[in-house]
Order: structure tokens, then sequence, then C-alpha cells
């Protein structure tokens, strides 16, 4: 009877889920892989589980699997997929059109990239609970705004009448929620839903994408590769690792006593113990009052910015989208010519434009990007790579620069066996690091690293955090560390300015800047950050001394 | 209408009349450096320096070139597009039934060519990369790659002489039944519907291809909507732009590139008539005739610009 029961509560049941896909590497004949080894869960009706793991862990292909969809040629090759008492996999594909947008539904890790150009929010709202005939036009749109209000977006009676480029990315993921909830299934499939956003606009959709599941009694796979954040929303957790089921448990379990080596690497807190350099007596770069506009704009996205630099130290520069950062990179570099204001560089002004620099300037000031894969050329290998700066700057060739690129590559902690490889083949922590040696090939004085570490898995960016450090060690180069992550901030500057709309709101020594009082942002900033501890989003929303900009 | 978009549409109308200014001159330049000039052309070998000193004077042709340029482009705005050299016959008179016969045999082209070929490239992606999707690209490259003549004719050969369904000479005239006229134009307007066919299908295919990798596609199928749904709804609208400047590509090949399939059939439109004056070494004409095509080829890419832009939901919607 009891057994009973427990089964009529299960919603979702998956057993023994093989997933393979058709590589076609370079050069080889195509060839299978497997991406989800034999891996099984359960979900109860109305339960959140969260699936935890870093890129290529599967998580978002168990996800879709709930919808009998494969992303790109994935195939589900083996295993069953129970959604309320029957095997999806064997209805087919009318099957499937059935239970998507009714039964199962999903958002979207960019709202922004998910919702149609072309059509009003209110259409796309609404689509679904129209095809499956779940409800008239009336009543959909008035449970799509009662949706809205519950997710509280401004003005719900008429953001359904706007196009998606007129709402904020924030805003957009919280429609999304909506939509998904709009055909009122008994799953929905989160998919790093708030990764894309600032943090603290992550920490509003959070916490109404909790109010709306709690409300609804919706049962929810939550993936993310975040536990902070996860950890606030999800009753059980599910640690997965190339395709394979690391360890299963509830939320307070898995974040207090973690069973398996590999969770507790996740869970435990990285901070890499960084002192605080003094700040020497002279700046070797100073920006003074730059302000800076794209075009003939009038909005000045960069205003009355001033920084100092110091030899072989860090500062760091935090802000959400939108604040500047990285405008105050280009003006440094000379890619975007500030309107007013001075940036000077051992004691003489920079040439405000690029091309009235001469090499000597150039070398000196070198940059890294988050997307290591786009910043080099997909058709050179490494050594062609690492190699170029020693020619372009220092015109070493043949010998002398293989000898130079393997001290290179020695010092990123690679092998020489990397010479010849290409970008193509390197893992997302390879490239980075590739990166960072071709910045070090021209030996500068200072690196803008613009946020380096935003693209990759926590792990491989807690190594790359290091080897940065280690290497300012060495060779005593400074960096310009641009991030809108605080748990990077504090293991890696000396000192830091936080940037809000285009002004830097507060500047000084790691210390000074991370001690209260705090003014309203910093404040705001800091207290977004999520923490792994169940009950800090009701905390945090509940501290809050001001509104995030992004709603 | 909101600002930007009248701002840029009134950017592109303007550009498209500079643009349309620009050809009238060539136009004009590139007759005044033929040898000869209509004097000598009207009077022949046996003229005498005198005479043709007389009639120069009696044309006006002895004025500077510029003066002479702007009195032809007065009296083209005006409607007067001159005298043919050949008949005496005004231009602006014999034109305006060839151009009608013209723009009604495109115009029944097109009718037929723009959707068939838009729903093609909707079936070419819905069964991408199946026999279906090969069978269709392979078919509408086949007939592109026939020169039109080709394509005409063998039309002629089974379709009016073998079959005897449809005249094989397109004569129109004045007071026509519409039925009659029809009949006439079928096998012109097939031999186009053939030409400009694989163009816009294949721009329809690739335009909408591109955008199926879209997030929004992925967001519309886990709705559950049909594959053809998921084609016409979601991604059709974001590709109309490409496709839009493609078919007016075509419209305008309609009109301006009929010289060919109008001389075969014997169709008095605007490309027979421009045929017949080129070979009369018909000045006046070969320039009127150039500066219309030059009109609708412009005015057919404005048009696609501006469509291009009302499309794009950004500008229709600012923020």
């Amino acid at each position: 009877m009891a057994d009973n029961k427990a089964k009529s509560g299960l919603l979702l049941d998956i057993r023994n889920l093989r997933i393979e896909a058709t590589v076609f590497p370079p050069g080889e004949a195509p060839k299978n892989i497997v991406l989800v080894h034999d891996v099984s869960l359960t979900l109860e009706k109305g339960k959140v589980l969260g699936l935890i793991g870093e890129s290529g862990a599967g998580k978002s292909t168990i996800g879709l699997s709930s919808m009998g969809y494969g992303r790109g040629g994935v195939r589900i090759t083996g295993g069953e997929v129970i959604l309320n008492g029957r095997d999806i996999l064997k209805g087919g594909k009318e099957g499937f059109r059935k239970l998507r947008g009714r039964e199962v539904c999903y958002v979207a890790q960019s709202a922004a990239a998910a919702f149609n150009p072309a059509h009003k929010l209110m259409d796309q709202v609404v689509e679904a609970t129209l095809l499956h005939g779940t409800a008239t036009r009336a009543e959909a749109e008035k449970r799509a705004v009662a949706l809205f209000k519950k997710l509280s977006l401004p003005n719900p009676e008429s953001i359904g009448e706007r196009f998606p480029h007129q709402v904020s990315g924030g805003q957009l993921q919280r429609v999304m929620t909506a939509m998904a909830l709009c055909s009122e299934p008994d799953l929905i499939v989160f998919d790093e839903p708030t990764t894309a956003l600032d943090v603290t606009t992550q920490i509003d959709v959070l916490a109404a994408i909790k109010d709306a599941i709690r409300d609804t009694h919706v049962a929810a796979l939550y993936i993310t590769h975040d536990l902070a954040v996860v950890a606030q929303v999800s009753d059980e957790i599910m640690v997965l690792r190339h395709g394979r089921l690391v360890e299963w448990g509830g939320t307070r379990q898995i974040i207090k006593e973690p069973r398996q080596e590999y969770t507790n690497a996740l869970v435990s807190v990285h901070e890499i113990e960084h002192q605080e350099q003094n700040p020497g007596t002279t700046p070797f770069l100073s920006v003074k009052n730059v302000t800076a506009a794209y075009g003939r704009s009038h909005i000045k996205v960069l205003k009355n910015v001033s920084v100092d630099i110091y030899p072989g130290q860090t500062l760091a520069v935090v802000g959400e989208s939108g604040s500047g950062k990285s405008t105050l990179a280009r003006a440094i570099t000379g890619l975007l010519p500030p309107e007013e204001g001075t940036v000077t560089f051992d004691g003489r002004p920079l040439a405000n434009k690029l091309a009235d620099r001469p090499k000597e300037d150039l070398r000196q000031l070198q940059m890294i990007y988050q997307m290591a894969d786009v910043a080099m050329n997909p058709r050179q290998a490494v050594g062609t790579i690492i190699g170029r700066p020693l020619e372009f700057y220092f015109g070493i060739r043949g010998r002398e620069r293989d000898r130079r690129v393997a001290d290179l590559l020695d010092k990123i902690e690679m092998g020489k066996g990397f010479i010849d490889r290409y970008p193509a083949e390197l893992s997302g922590g390879q490239k980075q690091r590739v990166c960072i040696a071709r910045s070090l090939a021209a030996k500068p004085k200072l690196i803008i690293c613009d946020e380096v570490t935003s693209a990759l898995d926590p792990l491989v960016a807690h190594g790359i955090l290091k080897l940065l450090l280690d290497l300012q060690k060495e060779e005593s180069v400074a960096y310009l560390f641009i991030t809108h992550d605080l748990a990077t901030v504090k293991s890696i500057a000396d000192s830091i300015a936080v940037m809000y709309r285009g002004e830097v709101v507060r500047y000084g020594a790691k210390s000074t800047v991370l001690t209260p009082p705090f003014d309203a942002y910093t404040d705001l900033l800091l207290s977004s950050v999520p923490e792994m501890e169940i009950g800090w989003l009701e905390k945090a929303i509940k501290g809050r001394r001001m509104a995030s900009a992004g709603n | 209408m909101s600002s930007p978009i009248v701002k840029l549409v009134a950017q592109r109308v303007a550009l498209g009349i500079l643009l349309l200014l620009a050809v009238s001159v060539l136009i004009f330049a590139g007759t005044q450096i033929l040898p000869g000039d209509v004097a000598q052309a009207i009077l022949g070998q046996s003229a005498t320096p005198e005479s043709l000193a007389n009639l120069r004077e009696q044309l006006g042709l002895n004025q500077p070139a510029y003066i002479r340029y702007f009195q032809w482009l007065g009296g083209v705005l005006t409607g007067d597009l001159g005298t043919a050299m050949s008949s005496g016959q005004d231009i602006a008179t014999s034109i305006k039934g060839r151009l009608w016969n013209t723009l009604f045999l495109a115009f029944w082209a097109a009718i037929v060519a723009v959707p068939l070929a838009i729903i093609l490239g909707l079936i070419a992606v819905r069964y991408r990369n199946g026999w279906v999707d090969k069978l269709i690209s392979g078919l509408a490259l086949a007939s592109t790659s026939f020169p039109e003549f080709f394509i005409g004719y063998v039309l002629v050969y089974f379709f009016a002489v073998k079959w005897q369904i449809f005249p094989g000479i397109s004569t129109v005239y004045d007071g026509m039944p519409f039925g009659e006229r029809m009949q006439a134009i079928a096998l012109p307007a097939t031999a186009l519907t053939l030409v400009v066919l694989a163009h816009m299908m294949r721009m329809t295919r690739a335009a909408i291809l591109n955008v199926m990798q879209s997030a929004y596609v992925e967001t519309a199928e886990l709705k559950g909507l049909s594959a053809f749904n998921v084609i016409r709804k979601h991604a059709f609208p974001n590709a109309i732009a490409p496709i839009i400047n493609v078919v007016m590509l075509n419209l305008a090949y309609l009109i301006v590139g009929v010289v060919v399939v109008e001389v075969i059939f014997v169709y008095p439109g605007m490309g027979q008539y421009l045929v017949d004056h080129v070979t009369k070494r018909d000045v006046p004409v070969v320039q009127a005739v150039g500066l219309i095509f030059a009109a609708v080829y412009i005015s057919l890419n404005i048009i696609a610009d501006i469509a291009a832009i009302i499309a794009n939901p950004r500008l229709r919607h600012p923020k």
C-alpha cells in the first residue's frame, strides 16, 4: 500500500539512460562517442532536482532527454524515460510533440536568444498553450498576465505587447519562466537560467523562479554548474561528471557532507591565499579623468575615470555588464580614443589612438580575452601563435624562437608536445593558457585580462588564476583584471576599482574596498554573490538596500 | 511609423534619386562618345556639309553638351522622351504600350515564380539533405543553367509545334480579350519563371537554414510545434530580408532582362523595341529605354531595401 502511494507521486523515472553522438574530428573518420553512461534518476511531483557538473558532464543532455530531444544529432540509444507512467521513448515523433510544451516545458540559458525576435512576447508565451488546445486565447493571456505578476515583472498587463529586444535580459528570463509555466506543465527543465545574467540580476530571477515553483507545485530539473545557486532552489542534487553519476542526495547532505571526492572538490571554497601588496610610490600607468563614448553618441560609457596601476601588482575592475569595465581597457590600449583625459605610461602620455603609438608602447600592453578560442587563429599551430610576438617585437626567428616557445610552454605548465597542436585540439583551459603565453612572449609591463576565467569551469578557472599569480611573481608583470566575479577579485587583486554606469564608485586597496562601511552599490554587489548555504537567498533579498539595475 | 524608419527610408529614396541622375548622365555621355551625331545619321552618307550644318543648327546640336543634357533631362521629366529618328514617331507614345506589355508579362511570371520559389524553398528546408531537397535543388539548378533561348525553343517545340496547346508567337494587340492574351503569354511567362526560379528558391533555402541554428528555433521545437510550422512561423519571418532582396533582383530581371525571351516569342514589349532600334542605331530610343530600365532596376532595389528595413522588428519598434 505504502509502496503504491510512493509510486503515484512519481513523475519522472529515467532508467539506465544512454546517449550517444557521432563526432567528426578533423582528418579522422567519424566516430561514436557516449555522452551519458547508464544514468538513472527519479523525480517526484512538485520536487526540484538539481543537476550539477562541469561542461561536458551531460547535464543538459539528460535534462532534454525528458522531452525526447537531442541537440545537434545527439541520440538516445538506451534506457527508458518514464514520464507520468509511460515510456516516452516509445511514443515516436508524434508522441514527443504532444508532450513538449504541455507536460514538459523548457527554460533556456539565454532567453535573449531563445525568444523569436520577430514576434511579440505574448504571442510566444501563449503559443504552446494554444497549440495543445488546453485553453482559449483569452484564458491563456489571462493566465500569462497572472504569471507576469507572480514573477514581479514591471507592467504585467502590457509587457506582452513588447518585442524581445525591448525588454532587459533579466526580465526576459522571467518571461521565459512564465512561458514555461503558462501551459501548466508537470515538469520544467531549467537549463542554466541565471548563468548569463549579472550577479545582481541573478538573485532577483532566482527568487522569482523559486517562488513560482513553490506556488504552482510544478516539478523541475534545475541544471547549472554553480552549486551555490542550485543549493537555493533544489530539494535534491545530482552531481555528474563525464556523463556518469558521481553522487546523488539531499541538498543539505551534498553541500555539507559530500561523500565523493569530486563533490568535495566542487563544494569546497577555492580561495587562493593572496597577500595584498602595498602600492609603491609611483604607478607606471595612470588613467586620469578619462571620459569616452562610442561613435558620436552623447551617452558617455566612461565618465571621468581615474585609476593607477603599480609595477607587478593587480588592479581588479569589477562591475556588472554595461558598467564600462571593458571600455576602460579599450581606452587604455588605444582601441577607443578617449574624448577627454589622458593615459600616462612611465611618466609620459600615451598617444590616444592605437595607430599613433610606437611598436614599443604596443609591446608593453598586452591583452587576454574571455573567449580564448576566438582570440586565436584556428589555422595556426600553438608554436606559431606563441612565436608571433617574438618575431614581431624582437625579430627572433628559427631555432632561438622555438627554444623561447618551449620555455613559454613550460611556464604555462604545458609540455613541448603542444607546439604542433591546433587550437581545436585543446581544452578550454589549455586555450586560455596559450593566450597567456602569447601575451607573456612580448615581455609586457601590463597584461589586461578581460573576464579571462568567466567562460571556464570553476576548477579550471582556479588553475588559471593560480598560474597568473605565479607568473606575476616570476615576471613581475602587472595585471588589469576585469571581472564580474567577486570571488576571483578576492583571490587575485591588490587594489580594486568598483565601476557602476561608467563611473568608479569605490577605489582603493583590496582590504579597504572590502571592509565596511560600504556604499549602496558595492553592498548590493557583495551581497548578491551566492553563498553555498541553504536559506541564503531569502536572507540576501531581505537585507538589500538598493534594487539592481537590470530590472 | 516611428522616426528611425522614416529617416532610413528617406535616406534610401534620396540615394535612389541621386543614383538615377548619375545613370542618366552616364547614358547621355555614352551616346555622345559614339562617332557621328544625329544629323549625320538622319542625312546619311550623301549629306553635304551645308545641309549638315543647317540640320545641326535646327536640332540645337551646336550647343555645348551639358546644355543639351539638361534639355534632354528636362524633356524626360516632363514626359517628353524625344522623337525616334528611324520612324519620326514620338518615343513616349510608342513606349507606353510596349512598357505595359512588358509589365503584363513580368507580372504574371512573377505571380507564378515568387510563391512557387518560396514554397519550394520551405519544402527543401523541411526535408533538408533528403531526396526531396536534392530533387528540388537539382531541377531548379538545371532550369537555371539552360540558357533562356534554349528553354524558349524547347517550349515552342513541344507546346506550340508538337501538341499545339499554346501559340509559338506571342502576338498581342490593343483590346485583345484577357483570356486570349493570357494564352498568348503562357509560353514566354513559363520560360521566364524557369529562369528566375532557382535563384530565389536557393536563397530562400539558404536564408532559412541559416536561421534554423538559432536558439529560438529550438524553443519552438520544444513547444511541440511540427517541423513545418517551426519553419513557417519561427524561421521564415527572420529570414525575410535576404529573401525579399533576391526576389526584387529577380523581378527587376523579369522586366529588364526579358530581351531574349521577347525576341524569341516576337512579343511586342520593351526588349523587342530596344533590339529593333539598336540595329537601326536610333540613339534617342536607346537612351530612353536605357533610362527606363535603370529606373525600374533602381526603384525595385529601393523597395527591397525598404522592405528589409520594415521587416526588422528592432527598427519597427525601437526601445
